[in-house]
């Protein structure tokens, strides 16, 4: 298998689903690499910084047969773009009545310790679970990132692939060939017994390495990722919380309305799940900060492994 | 296709099944049979009308809170238009959407649209789509003189000109951003002049005038065709009624001199006179006509109230498109 970084597993997918299907369209105002050389500048759209126009000529286009790819590289200019996503994607299939479908992907960055400040380092995941019609995948692997990103544009709604900034460099094994990974399926990480741990994103891997320092102590973690947040696996989730009897959540979000608070309101909904916990769900998320730029104040308004340790503990002493 | 010769005759009947649909809209919502808002399209059925007479069901079009006139004329089914208002399963949204989301994609209306300056962004996608087709095909955007102040404009106008979009830009200039007038809210109250700014045509003309119309849009939906890009195109009109009917509708603020100046100006009665005049229309036809949209209108009533209203298991179906 190859070992590629998460961005370039992104660059492949895009590639290969517009290898595999002529009605594929990207649009942005910046490319990684060259692709008009193989696509064409039909294609390949490179744009004004104009996001509203963008992601409502992707529904526009989806509606007449296309499959656009809008790239907004940052979240953070898509808020520039909230009436279209909030007022049209979201809502453009059900209040029509199903007339149409629109085969759309909106395609961002997200998240912090990038240095970035506040404006950039943002990771608002749930806001655009909040608005009900939209699907969101949230990689945490450059095998996902690629899985993922192919079954978002092949999928026949408005789907957002939220990429994690910090993942960009992280190198890992991507299966060879046509490598798709379905929406709405998590996967569990590392199976434990002790305590059940769901990371968003970066957090994947830190909750990861957070489990195999607790080994020593005789810890036993499990760790789940959700891939995509809408549609949420709560039930791979909810299967796991009934084994181990405790849940962290570690989401980079600040924790207010955030898919960490989702996640937990999801499970201790769940009768026998509610029944089987042994101890408060505890969530780790961002500081309810905007993210600030100093590195010391960065690292302090980010979830971090002693973060994550610290509540695992307060779970296993509850 | 381009309608060479306007069928006069049919411009006139679409028209007046225009403002005689919302007429009888609106007093459905005053009689409490249909719910919500209804933003009246009466007094700029000439816009509508005259615009889509050059264009194909393969055309699209985007529209407006204000969209009944361009529905009907782009050629969507009174009867399900009808029961949508009622929010009954046969209306084109199965009941889900209302006045300000009916669209038929069918015919290439691609929705009413709650937000001023909405449709500018999809409409320019499905400009796209027609260029990548390369069929000849166009879209067209209505919007009113209250988008121009929304970003949504100037973007949409900027990229369709840089990629030579086959779209039209069609300004329905009714004075009046919802109760405010055009002169408050725009310094330039000639919208066709931005058209310079991003470097196309753009042409200003009597939007009650509904050969005038015609004649114009068909020029600009031609250029499109040949893919000679964007027009921008303003018609001056005027809605006779107030900005929505709902439950409780605010006051008139306009002056009434300035209503009853633009009522003269009727687009329906205007070309009914011109008819008449060069004798292509006697009076008696006229009248048939008129019944003849009045016995339309009953069986649109009569069609959308027996239709059953949506079952409410049902909430969340057409949420999610099925797996490819």
């Amino acid at each position: 298998m190859r070992e590629i970084s998460y961005a370039q597993a992104l660059d492949e997918a895009v590639a290969e689903e517009m290898r595999r299907d002529e009605r594929v369209i990207t649009l942005g105002t910046d490319f990684t690499g060259n692709p008009i050389k193989e696509f064409g500048p039909a294609r390949v759209r490179y744009t004004p910084i104009s996001e509203s126009v963008l992601t409502g000529m992707g529904l526009g286009a989806a509606a007449c047969g296309y499959r656009p790819i809008v790239n907004w590289r940052m979240v953070t200019f898509s808020f520039v773009a909230m009436d279209q996503i909030v007022n049209q994607a979201s809502k453009i299939r059900y209040m029509f009545g199903g007339q149409a479908d629109f085969p759309v992907t909106y395609r961002c960055g997200v998240g912090g310790g990038m240095g970035s400040a506040a404006q950039h380092s943002q990771s608002p995941y749930s806001m655009w679970m909040h608005v009900a019609g939209l699907k969101i995948i949230l990689p945490a692997t450059p095998a996902d990132a690629k899985g993922l990103l192919k079954s978002a544009i092949r999928d026949n709604n408005p789907v957002v692939s939220f990429e994690c900034s910090r993942l960009n460099a992280v190198v890992g094994p991507v299966p060879d060939g046509d490598h798709t990974v379905p929406l709405g399926i998590a996967e569990v990480r590392r199976s434990g017994t002790d305590v059940t741990v769901v990371g968003l994103a970066y957090y994947v891997q830190e909750a990861l390495a957070v489990a195999d320092e607790l080994v020593g102590e005789g810890i036993s973690v499990e760790v789940i990722d959700p891939r995509t947040l809408v549609p949420l696996d709560v039930e791979t989730i909810r299967a796991s919380v009934r084994k181990t009897g405790r849940l962290v959540i570690v989401d980079e979000a600040p924790p207010t309305c955030s898919a960490a608070s989702e996640i937990a309101a999801l499970v201790v909904e769940d009768r026998a799940t509610f029944r089987a916990l042994k101890a408060a769900v505890q969530r780790v998320c961002a500081a309810p900060v905007p993210v600030p730029y100093s590195p010391p104040l960065e690292k302090a308004a980010l979830p971090d492994r002693a973060g994550i340790i610290a509540a695992i503990r307060r779970v296993i002493d509850f | 296709m381009v309608t060479n010769t306007p069928d006069l005759i049919g411009l006139l009947r679409k028209m007046i099944l225009i403002r005689e649909f919302d007429e009888l809209a609106i007093r459905l919502r005053k009689a409490g049979k249909i719910y919500g808002v209804v933003h009246p399209y009466v007094g700029q059925e000439a816009m509508a009308v005259g615009v889509c007479a050059n264009l194909t069901n393969a055309d699209r079009v985007t529209s407006t809170h204000r969209g009944h006139g361009h529905c009907i004329a782009k050629g969507a089914d009174i009867k399900r238009m009808m029961a949508e208002l009622f929010g009954r399963v046969d209306g084109y949204c199965k009941g889900k959407g209302g006045s300000m989301h009916i669209a038929d994609f069918a015919v290439g209306m691609l929705g009413a649209n709650g937000i001023v300056g909405g449709g500018l962004p999809m409409a320019t996608g499905a400009a796209l789509a027609a260029q990548l087709d390369g069929k000849g095909n166009i879209a067209v955007c209505f919007f009113g003189d209250g988008a121009v102040a929304e970003g949504e404009f100037h973007e949409a106008l900027n990229i369709s000109s840089v990629w030579k979009l086959p779209i039209v830009f069609v300004c329905e200039n009714n004075q009046y951003a919802a109760n405010n007038a055009v002169g408050v809210q725009h310094q330039v109250t000639d919208v066709a002049l931005h058209a310079k700014s991003y470097g196309m045509p753009g042409l200003t003309v009597d939007g009650n005038d509904v050969l005038a119309v015609c004649e114009a849009a068909r020029a600009a939906v031609e250029r499109a065709r040949r893919g000679e890009g964007p027009f921008l195109l303003e018609g001056k009109t005027y809605r006779w009624h107030g900005h929505a009917v709902r439950a409780t509708p605010p006051p008139e603020t306009r002056p009434a001199a300035e209503i009853a100046q633009w009522k003269e100006r009727d687009p329906i009665a205007h070309l009914a006179a011109d008819l008449i005049a060069r004798r292509l229309l006697s009076e008696s036809e006229l009248g048939s006509l008129h019944r003849q949209v009045q016995a339309d209108l009953q069986e649109a009533v009569a069609f959308a109230d027996a239709s059953p209203f949506p079952d409410p298991k049902d909430i969340l179906v057409d949420m999610f498109a099925a797996p490819a």
